[in-house]
Formats: C-alpha cells, sequence, structure tokens
C-alpha cells in the first residue's frame, strides 16, 4: 500500500513574526474562484460608482483680472507658469503651485486679442486692438526697470490673433490677413488672403509646423502652408469657425469649434466629410484645445460649461461647470495632460482636473494596482446599460439641462419630417445626407 | 537556435551525444559542473562551439509539451531569436532558452473563450477590438497555466500494491501508514446521547458544526480540536450551517430557522422560515436557501436580514437538497423521482430532471458543476451530465441504496448507506467518478445521518447516530488553497478584511442562472431585436450596402455604355455568388440526407433502389 495524505506545513502558510507580511499563496485555478463574471461585473459597479462619488474635478481659481479673460497661453518649459490676456489690455503671469499672480503687464490698450509664448520659454508676444503686436520678455524687469516690450510692431490693422512657429523664430498674426513675420523685422514676410472676411484665429501644426490653419467670420477655415506664398485649400461650413486646434499627434487632423455649437474633426487631406461631429454643446463653442496625447480635447463654450470630448468619440465623456462661472471664452489643456485651465467672463482663470476622479499626489503601488483594475474592469463593463447610465450621469445646471430637452425636441422633429419625406417619396429621390455632410458646404482648392 | 527542441527530433542521437561527450577528457573544473546545469558553470572557451546542440536529458518532456500547435500562442521574444544575444558574458549559453512551455491541457483549463461560437457580423472597429480582447485572454490563459509550476503541494494518494483492492484497506491501516499530524485528523467523537448528528465544515475547511437530533449543537477548530461553543437548544436540529465565515452558524430546529455565533449566542430567529429540513449556503451570494416541510424554498439574504425569494416548489414536503458550485442553483429532490433545478430570479424551477422511479433520496453536485449523483428509493445511483444534456453516465444500483452523497473538491463521490460509507474515485479533477469498484468503503457504529468533505484536507466527516467521524480519504481535497479566497491559516485580521471585501462584491441574486458566463456573452438577439426596430423607425437600413456606383473615368472613357456594362459586370458577378452559395448549400443539405439514410438499416430490397 503506497499512501500519502495531504499535510500542511503551517510554517510555509503562517507568518514567522509579527513583523513580516502575511503569506498570500495563490491559485489560478478557476474552480477555486467561482463566479468569476459576476463578481468582476459587481467589482466594475462598485468601481463605476466609486468613480462619480470622487468626481471632485475642480482645483482652484485665479482672480486678480479686471476685466473678461481674453487669451491663455501656456509656458512651453514650465508646467507651473501660465500667462492670461484681459478685456481690458492687461497681461498677467500666474504661477500654478502658488496659485497667485506672479506678474501683472498693461500690455495694450483696449483688448488683448492674442497671447503665444516663444517656444524657448523665454518671451513672449501679444496683440491687442491698438494695432500692435509686442514681444515681452517672460522675466520680469529688475530692480528699477520700467516694464516694457522687447519690441513693438505698429501695424496697420487689428490683429485678432498670432500663434507661434514651433520651432523657428517665425510667428503669424491674423486679422484682415494672415501675416506670417519674422521676429527680426518689422514687415510680414508674407501675407496670405483668401476672400475679405476677419480672420479670427490661426494656429500653427505642431507636427507639420509648415501648416497653419486660420478660420475666418466668413465661415471658412484656410489652410497655408508657409512654404508658398498663396492658401493651401478651404472648407465652408454652415455657420462661422471660432478657433481651429491641430491634433499635436497626429499631423492631418484638426478640430474645429463651430458657432452651431458643434465641433468638427477634420482630416485635413478629405475636408469634405469631417472625421466625427462632436455634439453635446447647447451654445456656440468658443474655444478648443488638444490634450497632448491627441486622444481628446476640451471645448469651451458659451453656455458657460466646458467638455471634454474623446477624438472618435461624438459625445463627451465629461462636462464641468460652476454656478459663477460665465461665458467661458478660452480653455487650455496643460502640457502634463493633467490639468485644464479655464479663462471666463467673469474674470476669473479656472484649474480643473483632467479627470474628475482622479486622486492627486504619490500614489503607492497598492493604489496603483487597484487603480489600474478598476480601470480594466469599467473599460470591460462599460456597454453595460446600468453601468453605462451611472457612468454618464452628471448634474446639469438647469439652464443648459432645458436648453438640452429643448433641442433633443427639435431636433427629433426635424428628424421625423426627414423620414416622413424620405418614405413618402419615390425610393432614391430623396438623398439621405449623414449628419457629417450635413454642415459642409464646399471645399475649394 | 529555437526555444525548445523540433516535435521531428528524435531523443536517442542526443543521448548518444552526451555519452560521447563524457568520454573526452575533462578538466578538473569541468566535472562537478556540467553535469548539472553546464548553462551557469564558465567552461573553458574552446568547448563552445561543441556545446551548441548539447541539451540536458529531459529535452525531451519540452517536446511534448509545448504548445506550439497553435501558430499565435507562444509569442516567442525578440531577444531569444538572435543565437548571439544569449551568450552570457562568461560566454555560457542558456540551456532553456525562452518562456517555459506549458502544457495545452493546462492552457486549455484556463481558457475562457469559446471560439467555436460564431459572433454576429460587426464593424471592423469591434472586430479588431475583440481580436485583441481574445489575445490578451490567452496570453493570461498561457500565464495561469505557467503559473501552475508555482503550486508547492501535492495531492494525496492512496495506490495498492499489484493487485490489491484499495477498498480492503481500512482506517486504522492508513492511520499507521501515514504521519503523525495526518493521522491525527483521524478521529471519533462518541455522542451517542444525543442522536444522528448532521455537520458542516466552514469554507475554509477549519472549523466544524455539527447538531444532534434531540438539540445538541456544537462548534469547534478541528484540526486544534479547539472547542469553540457547545450548546443544547432544547429543541430537534434538522440542520446546520456555517455562514460566510465561521463566526456564524444557522440552525434549522423544529420550528424556526436560528442564527447563533460562535459562542454559542443566539443572534436571530428567523420566523419567517419555520418548519426548515435543509440548509445551504451560497456563499458569493450571501444567500440561505431553506428548504422546508411546507415545501417552500427560501432564500434569505444574510447581509441585509431580507428575504430575497420564497418560492412555492409544489412537491410537498421538501428534504433532499443541494447547491450547484459552480452557478448556484439549488437541486431539490422531489419524492416523484425528479430533481429541479432552481434559482431566486425565476419563480418556476429552471429545469426538471426525471431521474429515478421512486423518490430522491439524495443529491450532490461537484465542483465544476458537471456531474450530478443522486441516488434514490430504486437503490440506485445514477451520475448525470448537467452540461445541457441532462442524461444519466453512469448508473449502478446498490444493495441498500445511498441515503447521503457528498463530492470532495478533486471530485470523489461518498454515498452512504445505512452505516457504511463507500468512495469512489474517477481518473481526475474534472471526471466523473467510476462506479465500478470502491476506492475506500468504512463501517462506522451507527447509521449515516451527514457526510462533508473537508475542503482542502484530505478528511471525510460523517455524522451518525453514534457521534462524529472524521476519516482519512487521501486524494480528496484541493492541495493549493487560493490565499485571498479561502485561506484556512488566516489570522482574524486578514478575515475580517476578507469580509469586507466579499460583501463588497457580493454578487445580486438576480444573477443566479444555469450559466454564471452568461453575463459575458454576446446578447445576440436583443441585438437583432435593435437593429430591427431602428430600420422600422428610420424607413431604411442604414447598415445596408450601397448600390454599386461606378466610379467616373477620364478621357471619354465615362460614357453611359459604358458606365451601364460596368454595372451590370458587378451586378452580375453578385448573382452568379448567390447561385452559387444556394448551389452549395443544396448539395451539403443533400449529403446530409445520404448520410442520415444510410445511418438506418439497409433493407434487402435496397438493391433494386435506382
Amino acid at each position: 500500500m503506497k499512501v500519502k495524505m495531504l499535510s500542511w506545513n503551517p510554517d510555509n502558510y503562517v507568518r514567522e513574526t509579527k513583523l513580516d507580511l502575511q503569506r498570500v499563496p495563490r491559485n489560478y485555478d478557476p474552480t477555486l474562484h467561482p463566479f468569476e463574471v459576476p463578481r468582476e461585473h459587481v467589482r466594475a459597479l462598485n468601481a463605476t460608482k466609486l468613480e462619480r462619488v470622487f468626481a471632485k474635478p475642480f482645483l482652484a481659481s485665479l482672480d486678480g483680472h479686471r476685466d473678461g479673460v481674453n487669451c491663455l497661453a501656456k509656458h512651453p518649459k514650465n508646467l507651473a507658469t501660465v500667462l492670461s490676456g484681459a478685456c481690458n489690455g492687461e497681461v498677467r503671469i500666474w504661477n500654478l503651485t502658488q496659485r497667485n499672480c506672479i506678474r501683472t503687464i498693461q500690455a495694450h490698450e483696449g483688448f488683448v486679442r492674442g497671447i503665444c509664448t516663444r517656444f524657448c520659454g523665454n518671451s513672449f508676444f501679444t496683440v491687442g486692438d491698438d494695432k500692435t503686436v509686442k514681444q515681452w520678455k517672460m522675466d520680469g524687469p529688475g530692480y528699477g526697470e520700467e516694464e516694457e516690450p522687447l519690441h513693438t510692431i505698429l501695424g496697420k490693422t487689428v490683429y485678432t490673433g498670432i500663434d507661434h512657429h514651433w520651432k523657428e523664430a517665425v510667428f503669424a498674426s491674423c486679422g484682415q490677413q494672415v501675416d506670417i513675420w519674422d521676429e527680426q523685422r518689422t514687415n510680414p514676410i508674407c501675407s496670405m488672403t483668401w476672400g475679405f472676411d476677419s480672420i479670427s484665429s490661426v494656429k500653427f501644426n505642431p507636427v507639420e509646423t509648415f501648416l497653419l490653419g486660420s478660420c475666418a467670420s466668413d465661415r471658412n477655415i484656410v489652410l497655408y502652408d508657409m512654404r508658398q506664398a498663396t492658401p493651401l485649400k478651404k472648407v465652408i461650413l454652415d455657420m462661422r469657425t471660432n478657433t481651429i486646434c491641430w491634433n499635436p499627434m497626429e499631423a492631418f487632423s484638426f478640430t474645429a469649434a463651430n458657432e452651431d455649437y458643434n465641433l468638427y474633426t477634420f482630416d485635413m487631406r478629405a475636408l469634405d466629410t469631417p472625421v466625427m461631429v462632436h455634439m453635446d454643446h447647447v451654445s456656440a463653442v468658443l474655444d478648443v484645445d488638444y490634450s497632448p496625447t491627441g486622444k481628446e480635447f476640451v471645448s469651451a463654450s458659451f453656455d458657460k460649461s466646458i467638455r471634454i470630448f474623446p477624438v472618435d468619440k461624438s459625445q463627451s465623456r465629461e462636462v464641468y461647470h460652476t454656478k459663477r462661472m460665465q461665458h467661458v471664452i478660452r480653455v487650455k489643456w496643460t502640457s502634463n495632460s493633467k490639468y485644464i485651465m479655464c479663462g471666463s467672463d467673469e474674470m476669473n482663470i479656472r484649474l480643473w482636473k483632467a479627470n474628475a476622479s482622479e486622486k492627486l499626489g504619490v500614489l503607492t503601488s497598492r493604489e496603483k494596482a487597484a487603480k489600474d483594475y478598476n480601470q480594466k474592469l469599467k473599460e470591460k463593463f462599460q456597454h453595460y446599460p446600468h453601468i453605462k447610465r451611472i457612468a454618464r450621469h452628471r448634474h446639469l445646471p438647469k439652464s443648459i439641462y432645458s436648453q438640452i430637452q429643448e433641442q433633443r425636441i427639435m431636433k427629433e422633429a426635424r428628424r421625423r419630417k426627414e423620414v416622413n419625406h424620405i418614405k413618402h417619396s419615390k425610393p432614391g429621390s430623396v438623398p439621405i445626407v449623414s449628419e457629417k455632410k450635413k454642415h459642409i458646404v464646399a471645399v475649394v482648392k | 537556435m529555437e526555444t525548445a527542441p523540433k516535435p521531428g527530433s528524435d531523443v536517442p542521437p542526443k543521448k548518444d551525444k552526451l555519452q560521447t561527450k563524457r568520454k573526452k577528457p575533462r578538466r578538473y573544473w569541468e566535472e562537478e559542473t556540467v553535469p548539472t546545469t553546464d548553462g551557469a558553470s564558465p567552461g573553458p572557451p574552446c568547448n563552445k562551439k561543441n556545446r551548441g546542440p548539447q541539451r540536458p536529458k529531459n529535452a525531451h518532456i519540452l517536446k511534448k509539451s509545448r504548445i506550439s500547435k497553435k501558430p499565435q500562442v507562444p509569442k516567442k521574444p525578440r531577444e531569444w531569436k538572435n543565437p548571439e544575444s544569449q551568450r552570457s558574458l562568461s560566454g555560457a549559453q542558456d540551456p532553456f532558452p525562452g518562456p517555459a512551455p506549458v502544457p495545452v491541457e493546462v492552457v486549455q483549463k484556463f481558457c475562457r473563450i469559446d471560439k467555436s461560437r460564431k459572433l454576429p457580423r460587426s464593424k471592423a472597429k469591434t472586430r479588431s477590438r475583440l481580436e485583441v480582447a481574445e489575445a490578451e485572454e490567452e496570453e493570461t490563459s498561457i500565464k495561469a497555466a505557467r503559473s501552475e509550476l508555482l503550486l508547492a503541494e501535492e495531492p494525496g494518494f492512496l495506490e495498492g500494491e499489484d493487485g490489491e483492492d484499495t477498498a480492503k484497506i481500512c482506517q486504522a491501516d492508513i492511520v499507521e501508514a501515514v504521519d503523525i499530524a495526518s493521522a491525527a485528523k483521524h478521529f471519533d467523537l462518541n455522542l451517542r446521547q444525543f442522536g444522528p448528528y448532521r455537520l458542516n465544515y466552514s469554507r475554509t475547511g477549519r472549523h466544524l458544526a455539527f447538531g444532534g437530533r434531540r438539540g445538541h449543537v456544537a462548534a469547534l477548530d478541528w484540526v486544534t480540536k479547539k472547542l469553540m461553543c457547545e450548546i443544547n437548544v432544547m429543541e430537534a436540529v434538522r440542520d446546520i450551517r456555517f455562514l460566510h465565515s465561521e463566526a456564524l452558524l444557522a440552525v434549522a430546529q423544529n420550528r424556526w430557522l436560528h442564527i447563533y455565533d460562535n459562542q454559542g449566542i443566539e443572534l436571530h430567529c428567523i420566523r419567517r422560515c419555520d418548519r426548515v429540513t435543509r440548509l445551504e449556503f451560497l456563499p458569493f451570494h450571501f444567500l440561505l436557501a431553506t428548504a422546508s416541510e411546507t415545501g417552500f424554498l427560501t432564500y434569505l439574504d444574510v447581509s441585509v436580514g431580507k428575504i430575497v425569494a420564497a418560492l412555492n416548489a409544489r412537491a410537498g414536503r421538501l428534504d433532499v437538497m443541494s447547491q450547484n458550485p459552480y452557478n448556484a442553483v439549488i437541486h431539490l429532490g422531489h419524492s416523484n423521482g425528479t430533481v429541479s433545478l432552481w434559482s431566486p430570479a425565476m419563480k418556476e424551477p429552471l429545469a426538471k430532471i426525471l431521474c429515478h422511479r421512486g423518490g430522491v433520496r439524495a443529491v450532490a453536485v461537484d465542483s465544476t458543476g458537471t456531474y450530478m449523483a443522486t441516488s434514490g428509493l430504486d437503490h440506485q445511483l445514477k451520475i448525470f451530465d448537467l452540461r445541457g444534456t441532462y442524461q444519466p453516465l453512469s448508473t449502478r444500483t446498490l444493495p441498500h441504496g445511498a441515503g447521503h452523497l457528498a463530492f470532495s473538491q478533486r471530485g470523489l463521490l461518498v454515498a452512504g448507506m445505512g452505516d457504511v460509507v463507500n468512495i469512489w474515485a474517477g481518473q481526475g479533477k474534472a471526471s466523473p467518478p467510476s462506479l465500478e469498484q470502491p476506492y475506500l468503503t468504512h463501517r462506522l457504529s451507527g447509521p449515516v445521518h451527514g457526510l462533508q468533505f473537508c475542503p482542502f484536507e484530505d478528511v471525510l466527516g460523517v455524522g451518525h447516530s453514534g457521534g462524529i467521524t472524521s476519516m482519512l480519504v487521501p486524494g480528496a481535497g484541493e492541495p493549493n488553497f487560493d490565499g485571498l479566497e479561502s485561506n484556512p491559516y488566516r489570522s482574524r485580521k486578514q478575515r475580517q478584511e476578507w469580509e469586507v471585501k466579499a460583501l463588497l462584491e457580493k454578487v445580486p441574486a438576480e444573477l443566479i442562472c444555469l450559466d454564471p458566463r452568461a453575463l459575458a456573452e454576446v446578447d445576440v438577439i436583443s441585438l437583432e431585436q435593435g437593429k430591427k426596430e431602428r430600420i422600422e423607425r428610420l424607413g431604411y437600413d442604414p447598415e445596408a450596402k450601397a448600390p454599386f456606383q461606378p466610379k467616373p473615368k477620364q478621357k471619354g472613357r465615362s460614357s453611359t455604355a459604358s458606365l451601364v456594362k460596368r454595372k451590370r459586370k458587378v451586378m452580375d458577378e453578385e448573382h452568379r455568388d448567390k447561385v452559387r452559395q444556394s448551389l452549395q448549400q443544396q448539395q451539403q443539405q443533400q449529403k446530409e440526407a445520404k448520410a442520415k439514410s444510410t445511418g438506418a438499416r439497409p433493407s434487402a430490397l435496397d438493391r433494386f433502389v435506382r
């Protein structure tokens, strides 16, 4: 007879002293872990609920401006430094870690229309209603020195926006036309126009650095190549585009914030259909900025809220609002992709977390592991109806909520009419136009 | 150089090589190092080249156990492709390059995706995402299978010397043969006074609770034999069960259901559950299922104290009950010979299986949820397949019929017949026990009244009219526990933490169904339904393939005639495809029909059929 009994040696399973860690032997045999799917499902539900419980995105409000914040700029080298320009011509430089203003400049008379930093981070440019472009040093003046710009360029017309090249000493301004300037000269290297309307914003492409995009009030978005003297092509939309922002990871795609409450992500190679129409705002979208990962962008709207959209989704994943925040004019995603700043009409700059329920500060390895596990679970079960309901639920101010309801009814009515039209006409005689194509008027090359 | 030897290469030549190597004159430093690990030893540089093809003796094991049959499964890491890169600084070579090989059967055990099932046609994006998920799943199953190597303990066994029948080996022999610690696990409690006993082990296998018909209730740590509590409830005790931990104890008494803590203090008297005959606790749902004399199956949620469902089985007195540990479905045995399967989400049974000609006396389900053993008044013991067919796999007629049945963690089946206990064993963990020859038998001092295998131990607890017997059954228990799931050696703090976690992930009672993985399947039916509704709402199918529109061509080749021609070409092609498909279908049907007709017995007149 050969016999062997299961005989545990407790020394292998119990810790030796109280100071040791407890021993946890693992066995991944599925029969020892029954109900894997239902248990994971419950865990995912709990994780989703906790995410909503811990969603406290608002971090700080930076006050000090005496008029609405009209423009914002990030420092290219320093995460903590932010520049803002107000409607009374004042430019302020802020320190985000200390959450205070470190420098104030009366830069222009009238609005500061645009502000941008040089790629090296030593100086920045502002344009204002007083038809000037000014270059300033990032560091404040020494003791007893006057606060003075490094250079001032007097222009003939009002400039409405400015953006600096990402690698070279070249910047572009817009107004009646798009001007490209060498930093050393007082005249533009070249000016480009297409049509006669005022151009509201111009942006350099961060990847293909010779490309620019601009949007004008005659409802079009125009793309330029700096190396040639004429614009590349333009797309005309239903309504005016307020700003565009290039995707920092995909050279060819950009997003336009439109007056018709929508945002359009375009592939610049095929402008006749936008890649995605992002529709969630209930009023004109005023600004848009990409996350440095290129996967998401944030948009600011006249409806007193900011929303975060994934690039490939038409619905927003997050909406931020507070009681006191008025029309949001400018929004920026910080370079570490963790925070969002927005400047609004009521003179404040607000700092938000990009991920509302994220825990700030250092995480222990166990916390990190738990976070990753929960994240994966949430991803796995995100399409289950009651989990989706909890994850999507947001409290909205009454004005936005009722607007959404109203617009839903209007949209439904329009769609019903369209469907009836199709139903009662000869099959094929009424073309079915997709939502993406509906808003594009023409593409001109 | 590949990660493991090719299946074609044979073992003997290698041995020859080894032997020829051995004949070579050897340096003094080589003598001890080469036979053990030649990879780690810094050998002389002249020997390096010859050592390339040389392999350790056990290399042929790898050949069998590699899972390279599937092309994508073992992703060859790039580091091992280059033969130069595996040389260490000392010039030695890794004798076991690449990841450790994993046997296919083990990977199969951890596999969660059923690849045979076809999913409905989905968008390219969804499909690619599914593919990624599948690949991940496969990788995790390989990793889990590889981690089996780290399991420390081996299961027990009992083998007779050639021709010796293990059933003839009695407990005293086993006790004598095994070590002292294991021998101490065999004991008898002589409790003749308080009548036949029911018993229950806690989920970790450390604690034992038992209750006698005449009111004796006790709980003890049976390994150290430390008594936790002992009381007399002064009422008949029908059944006893630990709740989620050893701190709580449910006792079905003559009138009502009572809950005690581990000091014997009565915490609750649940009057909604009266005249309870059998108790089952579903640990992941925190449900206590009670079967009563009045014919009701009641589910009590012990975490909130609410009755989740009270189901009328409409089959008279219920006194045969067991749970399926795989899907938490309750199996009830009835006096008309049927076994019905219940879930709290449904008012009707999920399934009814006609098992016996007489009444059902006992039911047990194994830990994988594949096999169900039943015994009836017709003296038969049957093993049913629960994987959809519900057909008996094997049947055996016993002289007296079994009154109690239980499965062990490793698939051993025990039956209590009068005062005799028989144990049958199968081939392995996932195979049904073969009823030909018993594995062990044992005679007790009184008729059996309760049976349970102790989890994670090679021990069978038997409650009978003479008290409690703890039997040694080598090979019954799972040798390796999972510390986060049920740890026999957990401390108080660990138990408290586990309790909080377990309560947080309490599975809702509505999710109990026959297939616990159903929640992760694609809901094809409602998908189709949604599609249909959408088409109806819109008035057209948004996913329909647009009719072919020929592209305009330049240089005058875009005349109307050519456009029509191109259109016609595509249309014809599609038409031909359709015809081809339907032809194929027809042929297949004919083939099937032929196969069927040949299956029937041919008649002598068939030769005249043309």
